[in-house]
C-alpha cells in the first residue's frame, strides 16, 4: 500500500510518500502507525505517541481503529489549517 | 453546488454572476472572501510579519471533503446555490485565498450556511499553511478558536 505524509510530517519522515508492505498482523490504522514507527527515527518522531496528527484511508478521514482491509492509500497529516 | 481547488486567483463578481445566473428563487446571497493577512497573531502576545504563505493540500481528498461539507449545508438549510473556491500554492499578503458563496430564498439561511461552510472547511478540509516570515518558514498550527467555531455546528443528539 502507499503511505503519504503532508506538511511538516513529510520533512520529519524524509519522504512525501512510500510503498510499504506491512506484515499481516497490521490490521488497523493504529497497527500501521505502530509498525511504521519501527522503520526509521524520522517515522518514530513524526508518528510519536501523543503527536497531533490525523489519518485518512483512501482519501477519507479515519481514526486509529479503522480497519485497513484492502486500502490502497493511507495518509498522515497535521491538523488542518485552511480557509 | 460547486467546489473548486485551484492555483489561479478568482474574480469574485464573475463567480457570483455565474452562480446566480438564471435562478430567480435566490433572494439572498451571502459571500465570504478569505485573504492572506500580513500580521499573524499567535497564541499570547507574539506577532510575526507574514510576507507570503504556501498552501498545501491533499488532491482528491480535498475535493471530497469540501463536497461533503457542502452536502451537509444543503441538508440543513434551504439552499439554491453554493460555491466554494479554495486556492493552493504560494500566495502573498493581500491575495485572495478562499471564496464561499451561498444563495438561498432567505437571508438568514444564506448567512448561517455561509458561516457554517467557512467554519467547517477550516477544520475538516485537508489544507496546511506554511508561512514565510522574516525569521524563516513556519507551519501554521491549528487554532483552538477554529475548533470552537466548528464545534458549535455539531449536532447534539
Amino acid at each position: 500500500m502507499k503511505v503519504r505524509y503532508f506538511a511538516w510530517m513529510k520533512r520529519t519522515v524524509g519522504v512525501p510518500e512510500e510503498d510499504v508492505d506491512p506484515p499481516a498482523a497490521v490490521r488497523t490504522v493504529g497497527d500501521l502507525v505502530t509498525w511504521l514507527r519501527t522503520l526509521s527515527p524520522g517515522h518514530a518522531e513524526a508518528l510519536a505517541e501523543g503527536a497531533a496528527f490525523g489519518a485518512a484511508v483512501d482519501k477519507r478521514t479515519a481514526t486509529l481503529d479503522v480497519v485497513l482491509a484492502d486500502a490502497r492509500e493511507v495518509a498522515f497529516f497535521p491538523p488542518f489549517t485552511g480557509g | 453546488m460547486t467546489v473548486r481547488v485551484q492555483e489561479a486567483d478568482f474574480d469574485v463578481g464573475a463567480e457570483l454572476d455565474r452562480l446566480t445566473a438564471g435562478n430567480r428563487r435566490i433572494g439572498g446571497l451571502a459571500v465570504f472572501v478569505g485573504l492572506v493577512r500580513e500580521m499573524h497573531v499567535r497564541e499570547g502576545y507574539h506577532r510575526d510579519k507574514v510576507d507570503a504563505l504556501t498552501l498545501e493540500h491533499y488532491p482528491g481528498m480535498t475535493e471530497k471533503a469540501l463536497e461533503e461539507i457542502e452536502a451537509e449545508a444543503a441538508g440543513r438549510w434551504p439552499l439554491e446555490a453554493t460555491l466554494i473556491v479554495h486556492r493552493h500554492g504560494r500566495l502573498e499578503a493581500g491575495e485572495r485565498i478562499v471564496l464561499v458563496a451561498v444563495g438561498s430564498p432567505h437571508r438568514e439561511a444564506a448567512f448561517e450556511a455561509c458561516e457554517f461552510l467557512v467554519d467547517w472547511l477550516k477544520t475538516k478540509a485537508p489544507f496546511w499553511k506554511l508561512e514565510e516570515t522574516p525569521a524563516g518558514e513556519k507551519w501554521v498550527g491549528a487554532h483552538a478558536g477554529d475548533d470552537k467555531a466548528a464545534a458549535r455546528w455539531e449536532k447534539k443528539d
